[in-house]
């Protein structure tokens, strides 16, 4: 009886979390449509959307201003989702709280090969982006967990986060290498450097928009097999899981989500981080729970962070990985001051 | 042989070794820098190099060594003896290699300050190493004062220290890619260290402080091999353990902000030194004077590749930073292998 009513008591925190969730990206898209240089009011916004569901162009001031930000505003909506859930995913196949896809080096082996590809292959378009962030983004994701992972007790957080600090360090001193005798990939990479959804268009997010969706699917079913992993390797197994599979799956689709929203936004840290822990402590550790309510918190977090970036660098921008950066950095220490550590 | 010889050979002949791996890292200290002042686009000779720093006017050589190759040299060799020290310090007082402070954010933090003033507020010099020295304490003691408390301080601090670090990098990618005038070498300077274009006068507040400071770790750092063997020997040694933390702590802190106000945060310096030091002249003995002739030798030789060895001119904090990454993978392989915690 006790264990009916726990589930119960869960299960209606679940759907507090998934109503939580919705509301927070409504509220997100919301003030991303109606926040910028420019304040634009309800109606504004209704008209801008209306001209775009039509197909229409806006007419007034305002309307042309949302119109603006829809493709931005969509493209937060996606990325932020994306990375939540391959935070979440990190977190779950290697058990380790701190797993996220900036720390485990991710976005700094996308980097380096899309420099790499400008540079040296003359490529420019988002579809090969795509492939070289993907390759190189899941090529550095691997290095860092084998580094980390060397040793007695497998991969603890501080040695993972050390050895993407590393595998980091070296890898964008060798974009620099790359980048410093061609001053015309430099300047197109200084934008691309600080991750930011301001340069999003309709035809990047049509690339990378089914990839996102395809992997997101791939984790929302290998979601009770991750629970079991959270029981350890040999309990899993025991309950019929295939450990081998589930975890390279799951790994596989969490590098796919990431490296995607980094070859179109560039480089977001953090927000794979702060978002599944968050989730946690509302919903608590049921994967099936965590997900995908992870996804709906990341969506809320990069819309209203890119919003803020907007509101405070007006009439610039700051970009949104700059504001995820300086709310996620202090959730870090959190989370290192509430794990009980073994030093290295 | 009785034991009392055995020990007293083995004495002689560390400090045999140690003896040797000073003066053979002093002598490769000279030879780097005369290679810096006679190197470049004109090669001059050495008699010419000697008569240009004894005050002679050498036709071109003057302008060349003297206005360029020798503040080139100094902020080098002062940004390497003053990280060199700086991690050492940190490496020895919290008994683990890793804790170096580019590794654990605090010269991220120094930059960000040193880059919002000079790139965005346009301060003096003085007043940016000022500014980089307030932010970079501010940034240690947040470390310290999150890691605070309960078991294994040492790993949560390192933990921290690279989220906040991460923190400070954002900062200073943003105030790079928006400073107004768009300079690669700038932006090179505050991301990773580089030597280009620091002017002689710019060295100020560097000199200053290698002159005052580095004579305080010295002395200090007798205390320092107390410490290595923990706080509870320490203090039966007679040393005052918290006053001698906190003093070498400051010390090296302000040594590690005033470089990175001057030359950037020269990537992995800081954390290579104290352990190639180490290596060199073995252990026991001060590492402070091993570890800064270290430091200033890495950063001459990486200036020199990367000057000389590319058709492109690299910064010396790329060069630093891929030789340096390895090594710290190699560390964490090493010891995570032997099981150790450190």
């Amino acid at each position: 009886m006790t264990s009916a009513t726990a589930r119960t008591r869960r299960s209606a925190r679940t759907i507090w979390g998934v109503a939580g969730g919705v509301v927070l990206v409504a509220v997100g898209v919301t003030v991303s449509l109606a926040f910028g240089s420019r304040v634009v009011s309800i109606a504004e916004i209704g008209e801008g959307l209306r001209a775009f569901v039509s197909g229409d162009t806006a007419q007034e001031i305002g309307a042309i201003a949302v119109a603006e930000r829809i493709p931005r505003t969509a493209l937060s909506v996606i990325a932020g989702a994306a990375l939540a859930l391959s935070g979440g995913v990190m977190q779950a196949i290697t058990r380790n709280p701190i797993a996220d896809p900036g720390i485990l080096g991710v976005n700094t082996g996308a980097a380096l090969f899309v420099v790499c590809g400008m540079a040296f292959f003359g490529m420019s378009s988002v579809f090969s982006y795509l492939g070289l962030a993907l390759a190189g983004g899941a090529l550095a994701a691997v290095v860092v967990y084998l580094v980390g992972s060397v040793g007695a007790g497998g991969a603890t957080p501080i040695k993972l986060a050390l050895a993407g600090a590393a595998v980091t360090a070296s890898l964008s001193s060798l974009v620099s290498a790359v980048l410093l005798p061609r001053a015309a990939a430099m300047n197109e990479f200084r934008f691309w450097q600080v991750g930011g959804t301001g340069g999003a268009d309709w035809s990047s997010i049509a690339i990378v928009a089914p990839l996102i969706v395809v992997a997101a699917i791939v984790v929302f079913c290998l979601a009770s097999g991750m629970n079991s992993l959270a029981l350890g390797d040999d309990v899993a197994r025991g309950l019929g899981v295939h450990v081998g599979r589930t975890r390279a799956l799951a790994a596989a689709a969490g590098v796919v989500l990431c490296a995607a929203v980094t070859a179109v936004a560039g480089p977001i840290a953090f927000v794979g981080l702060m978002v599944p822990h968050a989730v946690r402590l509302v919903v608590g550790p049921d994967q099936r729970a965590i997900l995908p309510i992870s996804a709906l918190g990341g969506a809320a977090l990069l819309t209203i962070a890119d919003t803020i970036g907007r509101v405070i660098g007006s009439p610039g921008e700051i970009e949104a990985g700059i504001i995820t950066a300086f709310v996620g950095a202090p959730v870090l220490v959190a989370i290192a001051r509430r794990t009980r550590m073994r030093a290295l | 042989m009785s034991g009392a010889t055995a020990v007293r050979t083995g004495r002689t002949r560390r400090a045999r070794r140690r003896r040797i791996g000073i003066a053979a890292l002093a002598a490769l200290l000279v030879v780097l820098a005369a290679g810096m002042l006679m190197l470049g686009k004109t090669v001059y000779p050495i008699d010419d190099v000697v008569r240009v720093i004894i005050g002679q006017d050498v036709p071109g050589a003057s302008f060349t060594v003297g206005t360029l190759r020798i503040p080139r040299l100094a902020a080098g060799a002062l940004a390497g003896i003053a990280f060199g020290i700086a991690g050492s310090t940190f490496q020895t007082l919290l008994r683990n290699p890793l804790a170096s402070p580019d590794v654990i954010g605090i010269t991220s933090g120094a930059s960000a300050a040193a880059v919002l003033s000079l790139v965005v507020l346009h301060w003096s010099a003085a007043a940016t190493t000022a500014l980089a020295l307030a932010v970079g304490i501010l940034t240690a003691v947040v470390i310290y004062a999150a890691a605070r408390g309960g078991e294994s301080t040492g790993g949560r601090l390192i933990l921290i220290g690279i989220g906040v670090g991460a923190m400070m990098n954002a900062v200073v990618q943003f105030l790079v890619q928006r400073a107004a005038e768009w300079d690669v070498s700038v932006a090179m300077r505050w991301l990773t260290g580089s030597l280009n274009g620091v002017r002689l006068e710019d060295l100020g507040p560097l000199a200053i402080a290698a002159v005052v400071l580095v004579p305080i770790v010295m002395v200090l750092s007798r205390d320092l091999r107390a410490l290595e063997l923990g706080d509870a020997s320490a203090t039966a040694l007679g040393v005052r353990v918290d006053r001698a933390r906190v003093l070498l702590i400051v010390a090296a802190v302000a040594l590690a902000c005033f470089a990175t106000a001057t030359t950037g945060p020269i990537a992995f310096v800081a954390f290579l030194s104290g352990p190639i030091a180490a290596r060199i002249v073995g252990a026991g003995g001060s590492p402070v004077i091993p570890a800064a002739l270290v430091g200033a030798c890495l950063v001459l030789l990486a200036d020199l590749v990367g000057q000389f060895g590319f058709d492109t001119a690299f910064p010396v904090g790329v060069i630093t930073g891929i030789v340096g990454a390895p090594y710290l993978i190699f560390l964490l392989i090493r010891t995570s292998r032997l099981g150790g915690s450190s």
